[in-house]
């Protein structure tokens, strides 16, 4: 601010424009302002000259605006030279002189209804989409499970031992102690409600039956999710990106076969033994909460237990494992591979991968849960 | 334009654990020159160019860049600092979330304050001279072929009008054809807009066609530096090997009886 950038005399039917100081990016906001004015004062001058030999810096930022003025001038009929300009600087205002003479596409239409109709229909076809690459991944490991049947000293079992060591054995500790904590939980308020009628034993069935039929094998297949899913989907995502997957099958392997089959093989086989690690965890906090909390011994926990819940209610619970990782990996899978280039769109995907296995895995509870009912169970 | 070196290194060391990439390196970049850089995989022209730019610390040495040393420089001269000079990543490193034209107006949005129509017009202005069209503007990152991908970045590179631009192999993944178009257009912009050009690179065409001047690191050291002439005259054994080898010695032969 403060340096005088341009400045213009009107000599009759004659403009006359000196530039001075630095015709630079830094300067470049003030200088537009000044060139557009100089630009509209032209109109009433049929000649322009404008001396640049004040210019102690000039960039593209300088030239393309000079450009700009001159462009305006000989719109609008008038005649203009430019005096006093080293020819170092020449050379830039020539090679400004040739660009921006096609007017640049438009960013995007900008009509919002039109918008938010599109939104609404990309969202549904989506929706259609997700489906259907759920539906193709479940196919494709379906085939591959037959394919590697067939013949199965083509499967990769050290891919599996590995998966299986960051899927399910590096997950214990974690798993553990969250189902241990909402154990706990369940326990310290089903006493305190039960409290004011006078039946806290009633809280060991609550524990019991909650834990074993629902909480269990939710919690973990929510915690295996975001824990695995993720990584899964993030995992093959970036293989996409940098073309591993398509060298992996111009190398004749097929990608599901390779990746994708030991990865839910792995969750088929984790997630029944997270879900029966997690339900004695519960069980143990229930238990720990009790007999701190509501004063019942370990002894009549137990035996209260034992009198509450049946092996109906541990199969109930173990019968819905599998299916939860079935149902966590394909989505998982499906999505990593549909990673296109952009790093935004691996974050997109990854979320998208978590978001619907979660859901998918309650709607599955769901549908179990009438199920169940239906058979008496 | 500022007399003496642009950029002074003076005995810098840099190292990983136990390893030393660089060791007591001393090279000078003057004003409105072409230098560039070879040497042998893994002898630390990267090391060098990012230690330089600042995302490698250093061990000891200084590293002066336009006159402000790096060591002492506080943030906001830092600052400064950055945006006189563009960088050309290997890989191109263009945001994948954004379009060519959000790409280059990237750095004017942050640290300029113009109007949307200029910056429009300056993005386009610069990929133009780059050597895109129009067309290419609204695309992003990913549905951009190779060479695309350097002239965009090239083009994000000299968004604020930099003094010094740092190339990182500007040509390994191009054709020869896009490379040598590659190697001119480097030339031609640094001659109108007065840069000077750090240029890492392995394609010894480049260095005939673009630089005025050759830094050849070897055992964490520049062992020779100069002209092309000079290089050829070079008794370094790995020099030696690089210019006058099979494919330097064809070159060389050429270059010199044209």
């Amino acid at each position: 601010m403060g340096e005088v950038l341009l400045t213009s005399q009107l000599k009759g039917e004659r403009l006359e424009l000196a530039a001075s100081g630095s015709w630079t990016a830094a300067h470049a906001g003030e200088l537009e302002t000044l060139v557009d004015g100089a630009a509209s004062q032209a109109a009433a001058a049929k000649n322009v000259s404008i001396d640049m030999g004040g210019v102690r810096e000039f960039d593209t930022f300088g030239a393309w605006l000079l450009e700009r003025l001159t462009r305006a001038w000989s719109s609008s009929g008038a005649k203009a030279e430019i005096v006093g300009m080293p020819p170092h600087d020449r050379n830039l205002l020539a090679e400004m002189h040739g660009v921006n003479r096609e007017p640049a596409p438009a960013a995007a239409p900008g009509n919002r209804i039109v918008g938010a109709l599109a939104a609404v229909g990309t969202g549904a076809a989506e929706l259609g989409k997700n489906l259907l690459a759920f539906a193709e991944m479940l196919g494709a490991v379906g085939a591959a499970t037959v394919r590697v049947l067939a013949r199965p000293q083509d499967y990769r079992f050290t891919s599996t031992v590995n998966q299986l060591d960051r899927v399910a054995w590096r997950a214990v500790p974690i798993i553990l102690l969250i189902t241990f904590l909402i154990g706990g939980i369940i326990s310290q308020q089903g006493i305190f409600h039960f409290r004011k009628f006078g039946a806290e034993l009633y809280s060991v069935d609550l524990v019991g039956i909650l834990v074993l039929r629902e909480i269990g094998v939710l919690i973990v297949a929510i915690m295996v999710a975001g824990r695995s899913g993720s990584s899964y989907t993030a995992e093959l995502g970036s293989m996409k990106m940098r073309e591993e997957i398509d060298a992996l099958r111009t190398m004749g392997f097929d990608p599901v076969e390779v990746l994708i089959l030991p990865r839910i093989l792995v969750l088929i086989i984790a997630l029944p033994v997270l879900t029966f690690l997690g339900c004695m965890a519960a069980l143990y906090g229930g238990g720990l909460v009790a007999w701190l909390y509501g004063g019942i011994s370990p002894d009549i926990y137990l035996s209260r237990l034992t009198e509450a819940i049946s092996l109906t209610h541990f199969k109930v619970g173990m019968i819905k494992a599998p299916f939860m990782g079935l149902i966590i990996g394909v989505v998982a899978c499906a999505e990593g591979l549909r990673v296109k280039g952009s790093a935004e769109s691996l974050g997109l995907r990854t979320t998208a991968s978590v978001v619907q296995s979660i859901f998918l895995v309650i709607v599955l509870d769901g549908l179990f849960a009438i199920f169940f009912a239906s058979i008496g169970m | 334009m500022a007399k003496g070196p642009v950029i002074k290194v003076r005995d810098l060391v840099v190292g990983f654990g136990d390893q030393i990439v660089l060791d007591h390196l001393s090279l000078d970049v003057r004003a409105a020159e072409i230098l560039g850089v070879v040497g042998a995989s893994g002898a630390g022209k990267s090391v060098l160019l990012r230690t330089i730019i600042g995302l490698l610390p250093r061990r000891e040495g200084s590293i002066e860049v336009l006159g402000v040393d790096l060591a002492k420089a506080s943030e906001s001269e830092r600052r400064a600092l950055e945006r006189r000079w563009g960088i050309l990543f290997q890989q191109g490193a263009l945001f994948s979330s954004l379009t060519v034209r959000e790409n280059v107006q990237f750095p004017m949005r942050e640290n300029l304050e113009l109007s949307q129509r200029l910056m429009d017009e300056m993005a386009l202005a610069k990929l133009e001279m780059v050597g895109l069209v129009p067309e290419d503007l609204n695309k992003f990152p990913a549905e951009l072929s190779g060479g695309m991908t350097k002239r965009v970045a090239l083009a994000r590179a000299l968004a604020l009008d930099p003094e010094i631009v740092f190339l990182d192999e500007p040509t390994s993944g191009l054709d020869p054809i896009s490379a040598g178009d590659f190697d001119e257009l480097i030339r031609t912009l640094q001659q109108t807009l007065g840069l000077t050009v750090f240029m890492v690179t392995h394609d010894l065409e480049s260095l005939y066609t673009a630089c005025d001047r050759v830094a050849a690191l070897a055992d964490g050291k520049v062992v020779a530096e100069g002209p092309l002439e000079v290089m050829l005259e070079c008794e370094h054994p790995w020099v030696k090997t690089y210019f006058k080898g099979k494919r330097g010695g064809l070159l060389a032969d050429r270059q010199l009886s044209a």
